[in-house]
């Protein structure tokens, strides 16, 4: 095939700009002094000083993975800047405080945090590098017994709520980013529904990257109590640097009986350039614990930004009867890197998954589906269905599927299905001589092919994701 | 049907193309006005499927020389979906399928594209439901169809029907029909032909590529052109169709042989 299917690819980045804002930035590098610093200046309690330095501990003794199928130039972990924040006085009492530049900078990402701007039906969480800036919505929510607030703010606030479940679905030495994350995490999302509500409005998290030296370590804890729901967005964006920044996020999310998580992300953080220049490592950890009988946990990404992507959605399903779901569309173009898929651990009796994983690979790209099906010796009756399916954009894009499987019980049900399929220079060919031109054609067979997950999107989130994949794929056909 | 007044629309001069550097087409020649039915025929290998995708302007096929002036304009100027929009269409040999997008929104898309080069306005979904589902009659396609994946699963017959329905849509000026009867029995093959008569008008032109007279009976060719070797070798009437059904290529070659 020629090189016009590969010439497709770059739509210049819209969130690449930078805020010019004056920070509080700590040395870099990282050791028991800069933890103490971190937790000093968010001023925590013992008990979360302590548990950053068990996981900073435990972090010494591990080494990087080096499984996922994705190359990078090793990190070099004490040039990382552990904190950024946007100086401001101490406790903002209103948004008036806030730095108007950083205002506008999530007007301009279209996220409006202003009283009469803000978004109708969304209440969110904004972050900027390593903290929190705002929350909308926070009165109407906690009128319902809702919390939703940064977890810096938890911690202060709700220190029993933190101290019971946060690494209860995560363990900080589970692997080593979340050991890392657990000893550093700067800022993120903290939300419980109390028991039988079902919240009133979405719930979102928009997390951007703005400082070029700082690493992002994002860490958000979602609790849906006894017969509570809740659908949950996160967004993220970050500017252009040559410089790779890391962003190293730990989500856990936890459903009590008959509770029902929906957590959605759309992700695009800066892919580097059209050479692999720069872009954000993005090394995360989420994992849902449905640990009441009959709760459900659904996580739906598109995948679209970053340099490389490492990140597995997974769900525990303990509680008997529970549900857990994975939806993702993972893109990847230029010389993108992306291993990502998700892990099923069925542990309760008649626990039921779903894991639907579409990955399109343009350019030089890599996309590999890594997936976990795991039922245990007392998940009795269990059942999962997977179906994987890859596409390629040109001749030079890489795609590849490793599921495992490993049943303990002889009552479970496990169904894999997989498909790998082209958008070739004939198809296109096809649409052209419709009349329509390559850029249409492959949003439309791009769109057609992730229909299954972008229904499972709300729907604001849907059409933006079917957008965010025509923008990403522009010249990189035809 | 011969009207020598009608207004040309195909005018190929000398037209050599070449794919991975072999050059296929050797200096081709033809002229089509408004209103006629051509036939080009000849043996595999001939050129004939390489010059309707050279119409079509298919990225593989590079053009070397000469010229082709659609509607008076030359066509190297344009893009493939620019030519489609422009009037061109071409039923494919093998249409290719679509996985994930419906034929409806496939058939709307295209539609509104050519409206959109015309300075038209897009029509809206409803406007087109009862556009498309009147056009399904003309090939007899059940409106099923319409909400399936674009060729996905469809029989020989279906696809090739599907094609004649793209164009009783797009209605084109010229409509080149590329091998359209390969594959099809002879009630398809019926159906097909009679759609394409069916959209016939005094301002556009069909060219039907074909290995066999079997098409010919029933649409009826006003030249038919012999391909060999990247060029046409001999124009004639329907008769020179039935002389070849009749007598096979080999003469005709031989004669070919002994002339240049």
């Amino acid at each position: 095939m020629s090189t016009s299917v590969q010439s497709v690819v770059s739509q210049p980045y819209k969130y690449g700009f930078v805020t010019d804002v004056k920070s509080d930035v700590i040395p870099r590098g990282l050791s028991e002094d800069i933890i103490r610093l971190i937790s000093k200046k968010k001023n925590e309690p013992d008990f979360m000083l302590d548990f950053r330095l068990k996981a900073y501990r435990q972090w010494l003794k591990m080494t990087e993975p080096t499984w996922p199928n994705v190359n990078y130039t090793p990190i070099d972990y004490q040039d990382i800047i552990y904190y950024s924040a946007p100086k401001q006085s101490e406790k903002l009492n209103s948004l008036d405080e806030v730095d108007p530049e950083i205002l506008a900078t999530f007007e301009k990402l279209g996220l409006p945090l202003s009283e009469q701007k803000r978004l109708s039906n969304v209440a969110v969480d904004a972050v900027f590098d390593s903290v929190s800036i705002a929350t909308t919505y926070k009165e109407e929510l906690a009128e319902h017994g809702i919390i939703f607030c940064s977890i810096s703010e938890a911690v202060q606030e709700h220190p029993e709520l933190i101290k019971k479940y946060l690494g209860s679905v995560v363990p900080s030495a589970d692997n080593y980013f979340t050991a890392l994350n657990s000893a550093v995490f700067s800022d993120g999302s903290f939300v419980y529904i109390p028991e039988n509500t079902q919240c009133p409005m979405d719930l979102s998290t928009y997390f951007r990257i703005n400082n070029g030296d700082s690493g992002q370590f994002e860490r958000t804890l979602v609790i849906a109590d006894k017969g509570s729901s809740v659908t949950y967005l996160e967004g993220c964006t970050a500017p252009m640097y040559d410089s790779n920044q890391l962003h190293a996020a730990v989500v856990e999310l936890v459903t009590l009986d008959d509770a029902k998580i929906d957590y959605s992300t759309v992700q695009n953080w800066f892919a580097g350039d059209k050479d692999g220049k720069g872009g954000i490592y993005n090394f995360v950890t989420k994992r849902g614990l449905c640990s009441g009988k009959n709760s459900k946990i659904s996580w739906t990404q598109v995948e679209t930004g970053s340099a490389i992507t490492w990140k597995y959605p997974s769900c525990v399903l303990v509680g008997d009867n529970s549900v857990g779901e994975f939806y993702s569309v993972a893109l990847t173009n230029n010389m993108q890197q992306a291993d990502t898929g998700t892990k099923m651990v069925h542990v309760g009796k008649n626990t039921r998954s779903t894991i639907i994983s579409k990955g399109i690979s343009a350019g030089n790209s890599k996309n590999s589906y890594r997936g976990l099906v795991k039922v245990g010796p007392k998940a009795e009756n269990a059942r999962n269905y997977s179906q994987c399916d890859s596409m390629l954009i040109g001749d030079t894009s890489n795609a590849n599927t490793y599921p495992y499987i490993q049943v303990q019980n002889n009552t479970g049900q496990v169904e894999h299905e997989a498909s790998t399929s082209k958008i070739g220079e004939d198809q296109l060919f096809y649409f052209a001589q419709r009349g329509i031109s390559p850029e249409d054609a492959v949003s439309m067979i791009i769109s057609g092919f992730c229909r299954d997950v972008f229904n499972k999107l709300p729907m604001e989130f849907a059409a933006e994701a079917d957008k965010l994949l025509a923008l990403k794929l522009e010249n990189s056909v035809g | 049907m011969i009207n020598p007044d009608a207004k040309t629309i195909l005018s190929v001069k000398d037209l050599r193309a070449s794919v991975d550097g072999i050059e296929i087409l050797t200096g081709l020649n033809l002229e089509v006005k408004a209103g006629e039915v051509h036939a080009i025929m000849g043996l595999n290998g001939s050129g004939k499927s390489t010059f309707s995708k050279v119409l079509a302007g298919h990225p593989d096929y590079e053009v070397t020389g000469g010229s082709i002036e659609f509607n008076g304009k030359d066509l190297s100027e344009l893009e493939p979906h620019e030519r489609a929009t422009a009037g061109i269409f071409l039923a494919f040999q093998y249409p290719l399928e679509i996985p994930g997008v419906s034929n409806r929104e496939f058939l709307r898309v295209a539609y509104n594209a050519h409206r959109k080069a015309r300075g038209e306005d897009e029509v809206d979904v409803f406007d087109f439901d009862d556009l498309i589902e009147e056009k399904t009659d003309i090939v007899k396609m059940d409106v099923s169809f319409l909400d399936r994946s674009v060729n996905e699963g469809f029989s020989g017959g279906e696809k090739k029907r599907n094609e004649i329905l793209q164009m009783a849509l797009l209605e084109p000026t010229l409509a080149i029909l590329d091998e359209t009867d390969s594959g099809l029995d002879i009630d398809a093959l019926k159906t097909v032909a009679e759609g394409v008569n069916k959209l016939a008008t005094p301002n556009s032109a069909n060219l039907v590529i074909t290995h066999y007279q079997r098409l010919l009976n029933y649409i009826v060719p006003d030249y038919v052109h012999v391909m060999c070797s990247g060029q046409i070798i001999k124009t004639g009437s329907r008769e020179l169709a039935l002389a070849l059904e009749a007598k096979g290529y080999e003469w005709l070659l031989e004669e070919q042989a002994v002339t240049s």
